[in-house]
């Protein structure tokens, strides 16, 4: 095809006065003021006060894998079962579910582990956390609290088979000390994954940094009572009290989350990663809290067994929502360099086309 | 670096900074190549962005310096013959290397150091990839480098200052827009060029130096033209460690309420202590 520019026109009126009114300016003021033809493309993206740097992002995306939020859910659930352990054991209420709570609290600890050397990549790369503490680093006292949680849940769950096969009382009494250990640790352990994601740049989770390590948590406290009644222990009064408890703090979490309005919590609560986080809430919240109040009150075990596929579905994917709900924060260069949205700010667009971006 | 014990000291006395004038940057991009070359960093790849003659898109794991073409509004009346003209401008971006660093706090592993002439260095050798320093950075320099699994940024060309050598890039740029030296004096240069430029007509100039945020300054300071959230510069870039109080105090309010419940459960509820050949046989 001929160039579009280089075709040849047929003359008609229009065209014609056109050419005349352009003389007429010319003769008149000496110059000519005009648009101009607008290439292919146009308006081209620019840079401004409302629009920033064309729109690229300010802020890098967070480069964590997958491994993260998985283990975020995974050191949850397995701290909170330590607590409940040694909760169990402490009150003399329920010897087997200390025993099985101590298995959950050292297989988690392996799974974390596990899950953040394949993040990182080689194996050697997780020493390097333990090279130094670093109160101010929340990924510094993390990697501490991970690497004590999981020798103490690790030997005390140790010390447990092998007391139960040659009953040696200080194996028992030592294992008892590492199960109190590991508890203490626990708590920081399902906890602390809100300050490390709250004490950083991005702005939909410094924005919550007083509310994310109460809703993890609880979201984790929800995952452990759930794991143990799977395994067995679903006529535990005492989970089916706790598992109300870790609900209820969820629904509140939730509701309270619906009623921000603010911009800058509009990755919680908008597209794929808002209604992940939602979903997340909605399965760790509500629907346990509902089936497990009615399943008090008919001692209905499939219900008791309902409720835990739905609190532990539920925090994963409020961890998984999190996380990607930052991604779609750090994209958002509105919020750091404070542009108030106007009808004419333009739309937030992926920059995924951007070299580095995809190169990550 | 551990050969020397003097960086574990911290930064005294002298402080070395940037000061980057974008009303001399003609765009050549030589700060780029020169610390490509000097610090062995790798290619970017070639993708047109579309945006101005920027291909790169912003400082990363392979771009620490970054030059900006900064294209504004098309202004109908001045272009002579083409009618309009764009506002163009260019300016050389890198690490602030802050008072404050948020990857230097952030990082678990101690990798992140300041060096005793006040850069923010990331020790190679150290780093475990754990990419926390990159969500700690407010304005979003440090990057992973996936493949090679390590966060990578400007090192200030602390190589080169350790010898008394300006960096790579100040040394190579030819309008001088990139300067180099004591904190204190470039600090008072850029208040001279500001006085100058805007004695000859450029009322928009400004310096970017946030000194009052929990950055607490910053060592690249810029001079540019008209609001700096053009250039994505931050108004307010805070330090990500001011989010630790809260934090930590609802984790303790999140602990505590797990004990609280987990005793209140097991206390009002009966023993289970009975029953457990039945919950084992299941
Ligand atoms: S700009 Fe970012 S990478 Fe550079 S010193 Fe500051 S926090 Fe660190
Ligand atoms: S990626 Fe490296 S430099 Fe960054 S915080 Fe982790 S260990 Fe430190």
């Amino acid at each position: 095809m001929r160039d579009p520019a280089r075709r040849e026109h047929t003359p008609d009126a229009a065209r014609e006065a056109r050419l005349v009114s352009i003389r007429r300016e010319a003769e008149k003021k000496g110059r000519l003021v005009e648009q101009g033809v607008r290439p292919k493309g146009a308006p081209f993206p620019k840079a401004s006060p409302e629009t920033g740097y064309y729109g690229i992002p300010l802020l890098k995306e967070p480069q964590w894998t997958w491994e993260i939020p998985v283990y975020f859910f995974v050191g949850g659930a397995a701290g909170a079962a330590a607590l409940i352990g040694a909760l169990a054991k402490v009150t003399g209420k329920d010897e087997g579910l200390a025993r099985d709570a101590r298995l959950v609290a050292a297989g988690g600890g392996i799974l974390s582990t596990g899950l953040l050397i394949s993040d990182l990549g080689r194996p050697e790369r997780f020493l390097n956390m333990l090279r130094v503490f670093k109160i101010q680093s929340p990924m510094s006292v993390g990697a501490w609290v991970l690497a004590l949680f999981g020798s103490s849940a690790g030997a005390a769950a140790f010390a447990q088979v092998v007391d139960d096969r040659l009953k040696i009382g200080p194996v028992r009494v030592l294992g008892n000390v590492a199960e109190g250990f590991s508890a203490a640790m626990g708590l920081p352990l399902a906890t602390y994954t809100g300050v490390l994601i709250g004490a950083t740049a991005i702005p939909a989770w410094n924005h919550n940094v007083k509310t994310l390590p109460i809703h993890f948590g609880m979201s984790g406290l929800g995952a452990g009572v759930s794991v143990l009644e799977l395994m067995g222990h679903d006529d535990s009064p005492a989970l089916n009290v706790l598992g109300i408890g870790a609900s209820a703090v969820e629904s509140y979490e939730g509701v309270q989350l619906e009623f921000k309005r603010d911009s800058v919590n509009r990755p919680l609560k908008h597209g794929l990663t808002g209604w992940t986080t939602r979903l997340g809430s909605v399965l760790a919240g509500p629907v346990p809290l509902a089936l497990r109040i009615i399943a008090s009150a008919s001692g209905s075990r499939r219900l008791r067994r309902a409720a835990a596929w739905s609190s532990i579905a539920g925090s994963i994917l409020t961890r998984v929502g999190w996380i990607y709900a930052g991604h779609e924060s750090a994209r958002d260069w509105r919020i750091p360099l404070q542009i108030k949205e106007t009808p004419s700010t333009p739309e937030l667009t992926s920059r995924r086309d951007i070299p580095q971006m995809r190169a990550g | 670096m551990s050969t020397s014990t003097d960086f574990e000291t911290g930064h005294s006395g002298h402080t070395t900074a940037f000061l980057t004038d974008s009303t001399l940057c003609i765009g050549c991009k030589a700060c780029e190549v020169a610390c490509k070359e000097w610090n062995g960093v790798s290619a970017d790849g070639f993708d047109w962005s579309g945006f101005s003659y920027d291909n790169t898109g912003h400082v990363g794991h392979s771009t620490w310096r970054h030059v900006k073409f900064v294209e504004g509004d098309p202004q109908p009346g001045f272009g002579g013959n083409s009618g309009e003209t764009i506002s163009w401008e260019f300016s050389s971006d890198v690490c602030k290397h802050c008072e404050v660093a948020g990857c230097l706090e952030a990082c678990p592993t101690g990798a992140i150091t300041r060096m005793e002439f006040g850069a923010v260095y990331v020790q190679p050798d150290i780093c475990n990839g754990c990419s926390y320093c990159v969500v700690a950075c407010p304005f979003g320099v440090v990057q992973k480098n996936v493949e090679d699994g390590r966060a990578f940024k400007c090192t200030f060309c602390s190589d080169r200052q350790r010898v008394g050598l300006e960096p790579a890039c100040a040394k190579a740029c030819p309008t001088q827009s990139i300067k180099f030296g004591e904190i204190n004096e470039l600090r008072n240069e850029a208040q001279d060029r500001l006085q100058e430029l805007r004695a000859r007509g450029i009322e928009d100039a400004t310096v970017y130096d946030p000194q009052d945020t929990s950055v607490g300054g910053i060592h690249s300071i810029f001079l540019v033209r008209g609001d700096p959230r053009t250039y994505n510069l931050p108004p307010k870039p805070e330090v990500p460690t001011i989010y630790l109080k809260d934090g930590w105090r609802s984790a303790g309010i999140a602990a505590g309420m797990m004990v609280v419940a987990g005793l209140a459960a097991f206390l009002s509820t009966p023993s289970k202590n009975g029953k457990r050949l039945e919950g084992a046989a299941r």
